[in-house]
């Protein structure tokens, strides 16, 4: 107990710096993986090739080697930014392979009838997509997202082996302090529980509120 | 794909869609050749970067790595997929504790990041690197697995079991006579694309300096004789990595396809479950 009580401010910003990490990057993965969803089911080859390939590779990638070239790749072209923003650009870009994926699975489940009435009365696929196939869409992805959103929260552990201040980099200035690893980690892991949990009853939360039941 | 989402299109539209083709197809390789630019502008392709991949030393040092991640992977398949198995028959027993002891488990281990455990046995019980990443992916994937056989064994239909029963059959042969073997067929897919998730996650190796693939390329491109080679060996490190990955990635949709032209095989197909905490609403989705 001593650990947390003694090391509050410590702990408090590591739990910070892994929020921080997480709504960021789940917010660059909603934007880019709705969007390569977009791209993946629309009429131009170009876009469904790309969006594909973007898919396939990031989901193929390991993370470490994602953050590996991103935060210490970038640099050597002369773009050097905080290592929090790249550990973002890395982590929103993998996580929204799978969102994509999700996404479109979800499009898929939206009963073909529904395009074709939003087609016969006339709207363009930007309109059929935007204002009939994909809110319905949204409803039935709510679970699949909160567990991907959880599975990104865990993964920004790797971001402070990158120097990135986050959560379990805490355990470092601790391990210096003397204090015992043991329970140092266990608050880590107390921490992190407490991330997944919000995030799982968050989605919950929206579940009830606007989830369907096909 | 969703083809309810568009009209077939005529003669405007085509030549429309032609032009945004054209378009986004111009935009993407501009893209590619501002980043093959920058490439040749910060000097990435001089011949000094690339000389070290003729070494022999420098090939057997990548080829050592490659040879440790894939015993990594082998490691942490092979126990993952025993201990699922474990977790899972605790999951699926009759025995009341037994069955929350393994629920407990296996929510715990999932629930927690797998760097966090790998860490903890690293720094904490002051491990070796490999032990260290074997027994973090293990537990993660094991937990994992554990999830996917017991819908797996969920999904076979009722009847079966029963009928099993019926016949005299006692529990254990229940299981491995009848369940199982139906099991199997429908969650492979599932099975393999977890292995995919560990073969990704043994390059977690390279953070407690385990000397893994990722580990070699580091080597090489922190020496300061090959004038930094850093993009070079990312250029030939991420080929191979995400190539393995395609290629069992492919191989469980190889699979997934087959059993579904397979008469054999009559319960649907097991989706994996995500790599997360299950939501509470998640419950009966998973049966």
């Amino acid at each position: 107990m001593n650990v947390l009580l003694d090391n509050l401010s410590l702990y408090g910003k590591g739990l910070l710096g892994t929020v921080e990490l997480t709504v960021y990057a789940s917010l660059l993965a909603l934007v880019l993986g709705f969007a390569m969803a977009a791209f993946r089911v629309a009429p131009v080859g170009s876009l469904r090739i790309f969006g594909t390939v973007w898919v396939t590779v990031l989901r193929n990638t390991p993370l470490t080697l994602l953050f590996f070239a991103v935060l210490l790749g970038l640099p050597r072209f002369g773009l050097v930014l905080p290592f929090q923003l790249f550990a973002v650009l890395a982590l929103g870009c993998y996580t929204s392979a799978f969102i994509c994926e999700v996404v479109r699975s979800g499009i898929n489940t939206v009963p073909a009838g529904q395009g074709e009435a939003a087609r016969s009365l006339g709207m363009t696929f930007p309109q059929t997509l935007g204002l009939v196939v994909l809110p319905q869409a949204f409803r039935s992805v709510i679970p699949p997202i909160g567990s991907t959103l959880i599975a990104l929260a865990k993964n920004s552990a790797i971001a402070g082996s990158f120097s990135v201040v986050e959560l379990l980099g805490v355990y470092k200035p601790l391990n210096e302090r003397g204090y015992g690893i043991v329970w140092s980690f266990v608050w880590i892991a107390v921490g992190y529980l407490l991330v997944t949990l919000t995030i799982s009853a968050l989605f919950h939360a929206l579940e009830q509120r606007y989830g369907v039941v096909r | 794909m969703t083809t309810a989402l568009y009209d077939l299109p005529g003669p405007r539209a085509r030549r429309r869609h032609r032009y945004y083709g054209l378009g986004s197809t111009a935009v993407l390789l501009a893209l590619l050749a501002w980043i093959l630019s920058l490439l040749f502008r910060t000097h990435q392709f001089t011949a000094a970067k690339w000389t070290p991949f003729t070494y022999e030393g420098i090939q057997y040092l990548l080829l050592a790595g490659l040879g440790n991640t894939l015993r990594a992977f082998g490691l942490a398949a092979v126990l993952s997929l025993a201990l699922g198995a474990v977790l899972a028959a605790g999951r699926l027993s009759v025995h009341r504790p037994l069955r929350w002891a393994c629920t407990l488990l296996v929510e715990f281990f999932r629930a927690m990041p797998v760097l966090v455990m790998i860490f903890f046995i690293y720094v904490a019980l002051k491990r070796a690197p490999l032990t260290a990443l074997v027994t973090g992916l293990t537990l993660y994937n094991g937990s994992v697995l554990a999830e996917v056989f017991r819908t797996g064994i969920d999904s076979v239909e009722r009847g079966q079991g029963e009928a099993a029963y019926a016949l005299g059959l006692r529990k254990t042969q229940v299981m491995t006579y009848v369940l199982v073997p139906q099991a199997v067929r429908a969650m492979l897919p599932a099975i393999i694309s977890q292995l995919v998730v560990a073969l990704k996650d043994t390059s977690l190796g390279f953070l407690i300096t385990y000397e893994e693939f990722l580990h070699a390329g580091k080597l090489i491109a922190s020496n300061l004789d090959y004038d930094l080679p850093f993009i070079p060996v990312v250029m030939v490190v991420s080929p191979v990595y995400i190539g393995m990955c395609m290629l069992l990635s492919w191989l469980a949709h190889w699979v997934a396809e087959r059993q579904r032209r397979n008469p054999k095989v009559e319960t649907e197909g097991v989706a994996a479950p995500e790599p997360g905490t299950p939501l509470p609403g998640d419950h009966r989705a998973r049966g």
